[in-house]
């Protein structure tokens, strides 16, 4: 009999034989306990077993499940076996919907079946990590097309056809959008189902973006996997690459100095600050509020052009490296840092006020895609989509990591869920995160900048979790006997939000659809990896 | 209203005044890189601070007309070329292009739409991004064309009337940049749909972007025709 329980905390790594085996009833019995006293499902994700990161496993998939307690900053490891004639286990969905796009995930991952989940689809199109036959065959090899019955008939390739959801009756219409959008952003598809301008329903089906990035990870080296986690989520290079390195550096028993992780951070709320400003930008844009749109738009720059003045680039490319960070900040510049975050605090203060105080701003925001409390939570909602939602999580004071363990930044959080709450959100955490920068940039202590991580521990586990801009970034890595990476494990905000996002559409107008999309600005590399 | 009009006078006039001046970049930029003994292919180059082999100017422009011209020997680099005569007879004063994101990761996609801000401004130019391929003179990519964009792709490109261009944004639209030879993806645009103008980086500046458009519309003034530069300047 192994242990009953295993807790981890962020940024730690353990030996996986550590992590309970449970059957798969008491595994279901322990999540659904835990999460209906308040727990939250921070990951679900399979690995294959028998070799690699599973080794003594007899059996096909290992499930592993992450339940997150946030007031006590811990996070329960566990466990089940699905065996080798099974195939499939029972799903979570129904009693938790936060389980949804995880199990989807492992369906597709792992070729197993979550036997009950409603909702049963692939989630990014591509051939499972077993070569074992594929839950959905036709739709891992075959090209994707946007819609499943398409005018073009035999022309359009059969490959890749799946059911929406559907709504019947008279005066019933549907309305298609994507992959291919209007505007300067990412593929994704869109279903509406509506009654005259009414959303009834929205179905959000992602995966256009899907490069392979976890499969990738185990098998190139490691200063080419440093890269692809730069690259997970072009606008949140410094969150995901920190997720990378402090996975790396906690595998290799790499401390890093106080000046590294100071600098970590203070691109990390830069990173935060222009994406945020950047999202009021465009929902003023969406509004038709022009003053405002190309103030914040250009707001966006100063914050970018800082991190190229500290990194050589605006997103913040290679300031992160496992062992430290690769540019120093020293006095002069931290300086000039300050002085040009004054001015931006200034202009984003009189830019904010003329934003949240115009009447076509507050009418157009106010009411617009609400999410309630109860959906936040039920959907599992993390980052500022949930604080609008009144739900208080942050990984910075929740699993304080680097120098967030020395300097906390109060968690901002509104109660009324709609647009108006999501853009308010922003304004209050860019906020906090001047006067972090502020005060940090007159007191960044002393250190090394980049020490080198060593080998990997062999058959181990790690957790990092990161408060990127748009919410809990979470990567999970399992080593193997010869200390090769054998699964790595990453979760973007947006694999929960997106969810939140169909919610906030339904019952509002096709009108209101591209300002709730602003409102939440969800990544689609992020969630298709 | 009040509030609007004095917020705009307080926000001034903010758009560079480039292509006539240059903004000064920072001392740590990395723009156009100079190889070492071997040459680097800027194409493949994802301009990482801790590569061996490579140092990097502050030199922004890098745009160039064709593949080969990516591979960079020492400090040398032939710049994109205008279009020919009639080409820019149709497009030099109105160049309206859709973009479509293959695949990237927004880095790129970020960039281009900072183009649009009132710093940069490209729309002064008569460079535009529209909603529908079928307005478009052009399609400019980014992203490793992912095998499930590719269709989509493709049909966006079909869509487009005659005579059309492409245009090739970042590491990942020219060769696939941090995914190359990965099984999910193409490895670029190369192969799928002819390219007029390589624009390397990851991602490129919006000015590396602007000075490549400029240069395919012959509209840099004196320094537009494909050069060999020393830029020791």
């Amino acid at each position: 009999m192994g242990p009953q329980e295993f807790y981890a905390r962020n940024g730690q790594s353990w030996e996986s034989s550590r992590v309970p085996i449970l059957d798969e009833e008491s595994f279901r019995q322990k999540i659904l306990e835990e999460c209906s006293r308040g727990a939250r499902l921070v990951n679900l994700f399979a690995c294959p077993a028998g070799g690699g990161a599973c080794p003594e496993d007899r059996g096909d998939v290992r499930v592993f499940a992450m339940l997150g307690k946030d007031q006590e900053g811990k996070i329960s490891v566990l466990s089940m076996r699905i065996l080798p004639d099974k195939s499939s286990f029972q799903s979570l969905t129904p009693e938790l919907p936060q389980a949804h796009m995880f199990e989807r995930e492992i369906a597709e991952q792992f070729a197993v079946t979550p036997v009950g989940h409603p909702w049963l689809k692939p989630v990014r199109y591509h051939q499972n990590y077993r070569n074992v036959a594929d839950l959905w065959a036709e739709v891992a090899s075959g090209p994707v097309p946007a819609e499943g019955s398409s005018p073009l008939g035999d022309l359009w390739p059969r490959g890749g056809v799946y059911p929406f959801y559907r709504m019947e009756g008279e005066e019933v219409h549907e309305v298609a959008v994507g992959p291919v959008h209007a505007g300067i952003i990412e593929p994704g598809h869109f279903r509406f189902q509506c009654h005259g301008e009414e959303i009834l329903n929205l179905e959000i089906q992602l995966g256009y973006q899907h490069r392979g990035i976890e499969k990738m990870m185990e098998e190139v080296p490691a200063e080419r996997a440093v890269l692809l986690a730069e690259s997970i989520a072009g606008d949140a290079v410094i969150a995901h690459a920190t997720a990378y390195c402090n996975i790396v550096e906690s595998l290799s028993d790499c401390e890093i100095s106080p000046r590294a992780q100071a600098i970590r951070a203070i691109a990390l709320e830069l990173e935060r600050l222009s994406n945020h400003v950047g999202d009021l930008g465009a929902l003023s844009t969406d509004i038709g509020f022009s003053p405002a749109a190309a103030y914040f738009g250009r707001l966006r720059g100063e914050f970018l052009n800082l991190l190229m003045e500290l990194s050589g680039n605006r997103y913040g490319r290679s300031l992160c490296r496992p062992g430290g960070v690769l540019f120093d900040l020293d006095q002069k510049m931290a300086e000039d840092f300050r002085q040009r975050l004054l001015i931006a605090r200034k202009d984003f203060k009189e830019i904010s006020d003329l934003f949240f105080s115009a009447s076509s701003v507050l009418s157009r925001l106010e009411g617009t895609g609400v999410v309630s409390t109860r959906t936040a939570k039920e959907l599992g909602l993390v980052g500022p989509a949930a604080r609008a939602s009144g739900m208080g999580l942050d990984v910075r004071t929740d699993y304080a990591f680097g120098m967030y363990r020395f300097h906390y930044i109060p968690v901002s959080t509104t109660l009324s869920g709609d647009a108006h709450a999501r853009a308010l959100i922003r304004w209050l955490e860019s906020q906090r995160s001047l006067e972090f920068l502020l005060d940090i940039l007159t007191r960044i202590p002393e250190g090394d900048l980049c020490g080198k991580a060593s080998t990997l521990k062999p058959n181990h586990m790690a957790l990092a979790m990161v408060e990127g801009w748009r919410g809990e970034i979470v990567h999970v890595a399992m080593t193997d006997a010869r200390a090769g990476i054998a699964r790595y494990k990453i979760k973007d905000p947006s694999f929960h939000n997106w969810s939140g996002l169909a919610m906030a559409a339904r019952g509002g107008q096709i009108s209101d659809f591209p300002l709730c999309n602003k409102s939440f600005n969800l990544s689609y590399a992020g969630h298709d990896l | 209203m009040w509030g609007i009009i004095v917020n705009r006078f307080k926000q001034g006039f903010r758009t560079l005044s480039y292509p006539e001046e240059v903004p000064a970049f920072p001392k740590r930029f990395r723009g156009r890189p100079v190889s070492g003994k071997e040459a680097v292919d800027m194409g493949k180059l994802l301009f990482q601070e801790d590569i061996q082999g490579v140092t990097y100017t502050r030199d922004h422009r890098m745009a160039v007309s064709r593949r080969e011209d990516l591979i960079v020997h020492g400090d040398e680099i032939r710049l994109a070329a205008a279009l020919d005569d009639k080409m820019r007879r149709t497009f030099g004063r109105s160049l309206k292009l859709r973009q479509v994101c293959a695949g990237g990761c927004n880095g790129c996609e970020g960039e281009i739409q900072a183009m649009g801000n009132v710093v940069f401004d490209l729309s002064r130019f008569g460079i535009q991004f529209v909603a529908s391929p079928r307005h478009a003179d052009g399609l400019m990519i980014t992203g490793p064309v992912t095998k499930n964009m590719e269709l989509a792709l493709k049909k966006t490109w079909e869509a487009i009337p005659h005579p059309k261009i492409v245009i090739a944004v970042g590491a990942c639209a020219i060769s696939g940049g941090p995914f190359q030879g990965g099984r999910e993806v193409r490895n670029g645009v190369d192969n799928l749909i002819p390219v007029v103008l390589y624009i390397p980086g990851c991602p490129p500046h919006p000015l590396t972007i602007i000075d490549g458009l400029l240069r395919l519309l012959d509209k840099l003034g004196k320094n537009t025709k494909s050069e060999i530069r020393n830029p020791k300047q």
